[in-house]
């Protein structure tokens, strides 16, 4: 049935780069062109419902390449098509739209909005879809349960942990349903166990079909997706397959800590 | 629905900084009650000036014979016909009353006190009004005390303290030359002026006066009152063309009459209540333009301090209208509650009086500050808005 689906992400020669004349450096360069040496730019297809760690180094482009897929950025060259749509044709209020119904964030840093409450955070995305306010609330709060938040809904960010910080993002960016789940180190400033309990949902919504794009460099956060693509000078390096895209994310259930 | 999600996240966004939102709406608040109460300030000098000038009978225009200055022919002299002339002219509707004025020096009497008053005035009822002579107590005396020559008098108040001191004169007899007077009324004090002293008065009908004292000839001054301030020249030009008439005389620079008004008071009045309305109002405009450079800065300050926070949203899929807006909005708010609250402060200002002077509240200027505070509101955070809505999300988002 997937296998009919077209890819949710299809990337073809993207290049990233910044600076000018001799001072360019590329972020993302994909392998150089034999011969004269260009860069030939990085191309990707994520399937619907896979989990994808995307690894390696810091400066090796896989924020870049987070950027990009997220409509944060625009590569300097190279197509971008998401669920089928070119994003490199869209305006800024397109763009924003996709951000807003195809992707859900979550950021290493957590990237609430300060002084606001858990299930007015949930509700911002909601909000800026024009949702209306019951609506609005229903949701959220459904979103905040999934993560086992339901309790918190009145708490501001500084009045929760990392950990229950991290999940009210993850809440935030489920809540539209979006296409695509685009988290960047999400586990990157948690403890061991904050860290089991966010990828236990993050697990549990690939499981569900959501597509999971996550960016990591640790290899025990990488053990739980289905596809993990390496990434070394902005270029992939390797791309190994853990688990058929439509079966179970491979950690499900087995986590270390629980 | 959008409006008022972003009205809420304004709303938020002040409520997160509320001593800083303060200070800010306080500068704005400055402003504008500045502008209300110097404004009113202003146009209360303007109105004590204009009161103080109509006390002396702003409205007032004098007519006197012109002493035979060189002219061959015998000057003729101001009558009762005259006066008569002007006020029955239907073709002069500036000209609100008129009043012959005949004047005399009498010594008074009453009892064993014997006292010199000022002037005997010989007038008509429209006296009183024209000269802005008020009755403090008792009555004018009428029209028909006038047809019947009766020998009643009003005295002024410095004349009733001469004579009677703390004694009430209404319905005393007093003698003045030989004659016999019953005092009807006294006036109020309007106040010295210079020379002549306008409370050192005893006012009695022009028939009475006349045959008395001056005899039934010409009249000394006829009082003219114009229906307003504005329009005296207006009835200086009717008065002087009526005359001309009356007098038969064809060329007005050759007028047996003299007519003498405040109007030069008038201008002078109008200049200088003007040019200080003007400086307080631009002393006022200054310090709510420093207010609204204070909404430009503490908007840039949130600007940058919530650039993160901007990020987040753009990430979340907040299109750029909507954070313009939030943060036109927050701008906006700031200059409308600081403006509401100094039209408040600004109102309740007005009620005490400044330097001696009491305010009189214009009300345009009360909607103009108001509305001029709004639109410094959405034009100074309109910089700051349109800064934050353009940030590129990737950009905002690693800011620290």
């Amino acid at each position: 049935m997937t296998e009919q689906q077209p890819p949710v992400i299809q990337i073809r020669r993207v290049i990233k780069s910044y600076g000018h004349g001799d001072a360019v450096v590329h972020a993302l360069r994909g392998p150089s062109a034999p011969g004269s040496g260009e860069p030939l730019g990085v191309s990707l297809d994520i399937e619907q419902g896979d989990f994808v760690a995307v690894m390696g180094s810091s400066g090796s482009g896989k924020s870049t390449l987070m950027n990009i897929l997220g409509c944060l950025d625009v590569p300097t060259s190279g197509r971008y098509l998401l669920d089928g749509i070119d994003v490199g044709h869209l305006d800024e209020g397109q763009l924003s739209l996709v951000r807003n119904r195809k992707i859900g964030f979550v950021f290493q840093s957590f990237n609430l909005v300060p002084r606001t409450t858990a299930l007015a955070q949930v509700e911002l995305p909601l909000a800026y879809a024009g949702v209306r306010a019951a609506e609005r609330r229903r949701r959220a709060l459904a979103a905040l349960t999934m993560v086992g938040l339901a309790g918190r809904a009145g708490h501001k960010p500084n009045q929760l942990s990392g950990g229950q910080q991290q999940r009210v993002a993850v809440a935030r960016a489920l809540v539209t349903s979006p296409a695509m789940l685009l988290a960047d180190e999400p586990t990157g400033n948690l403890d061991s166990h904050s860290t089991e309990e966010v990828l236990s949902i993050i697990d549990g919504l690939n499981a569900e079909g959501r597509t999971v794009v996550l960016i990591t460099h640790e290899d025990e956060v990488a053990r739980h997706a289905k596809r993990v693509v390496r990434l070394v000078d902005g270029a992939i390096v390797s791309d190994v397959r853990q688990a058929k895209v439509s079966g179970p994310p491979p950690a499900l259930g087995v986590g270390v800590g629980a | 629905m959008m409006f008022w999600q972003m009205l809420r996240f304004a709303l938020g966004g002040l409520a997160a900084n509320k001593v800083r939102s303060a200070l800010t709406m306080l500068g704005v608040l400055i402003g504008v009650a500045a502008v209300i109460v110097l404004l009113a300030v202003g146009n209360g000098s303007s109105v004590a000036v204009k009161d103080s000038i109509t006390a002396l009978g702003t409205n007032s225009l004098t007519v006197s014979a012109n002493g035979a200055r060189g002219a061959a022919t015998a000057a003729k002299k101001l009558t009762v016909a005259d006066a008569k002339a002007l006020a029955t002219a239907t073709d002069a509707p500036a000209i609100k009353s008129v009043a012959p004025v005949v004047t005399a020096t009498a010594t008074a009497l009453y009892g064993n006190i014997s006292y010199q008053p000022g002037s005997i005035v010989g007038t008509y009822p429209a006296y009183f009004e024209t000269s802005n002579q008020k009755i403090a107590h008792g009555d004018y005396f009428s029209e028909d005390d006038v047809l019947n020559s009766r020998k009643v008098a009003v005295l002024g108040s410095a004349t009733a303290k001469q004579l009677f001191d703390t004694e009430d004169p209404v319905g005393k007899r007093i003698t003045i030359g030989s004659t016999p007077f019953t005092v009807v009324g006294v006036l109020q004090t309007k106040g010295s002026t210079g020379f002549n002293d306008p409370d050192d008065v005893v006012v009695a009908p022009l028939p009475t006066v006349q045959n008395a004292f001056t005899g039934f000839g010409s009249v000394n001054q006829i009082l003219v009152q114009a229906t307003s301030a504005e329009r005296t020249t207006e009835a200086q030009n009717d008065v002087s063309r009526i005359l001309l008439g009356t007098h038969a005389i064809a060329d007005p620079t050759k007028a047996d009459f003299r007519i003498s008004s405040q109007s030069s008071l008038l201008t002078a009045r109008e200049s200088t209540t003007q040019t200080f309305t003007v400086l307080l109002g631009a002393v006022a405009a200054i310090s709510l333009l420093v207010g609204g450079i204070g909404i430009t800065n503490i908007m840039l300050v949130t600007v940058t301090e919530r650039t993160r926070e901007i990020g987040i949203r753009k990430a979340l899929g907040a299109p750029r209208a909507v954070v313009l807006g939030q943060f036109l909005l927050e701008s906006t708010l700031l200059s409308v509650l600081g403006a509401g609250l100094g039209v408040l402060a600004g109102l309740l200002g007005s009620h005490f009086s400044i330097v001696g002077i009491k305010p009189v509240v214009i009300p345009e200027s009360v909607l103009g500050a108001f509305g001029i505070a709004v639109a410094i509101g959405l034009f100074f955070g309109s910089y700051p808005a349109n800064r934050a809505a353009r940030l590129r999300p990737i950009d905002a988002l690693r800011h620290e």
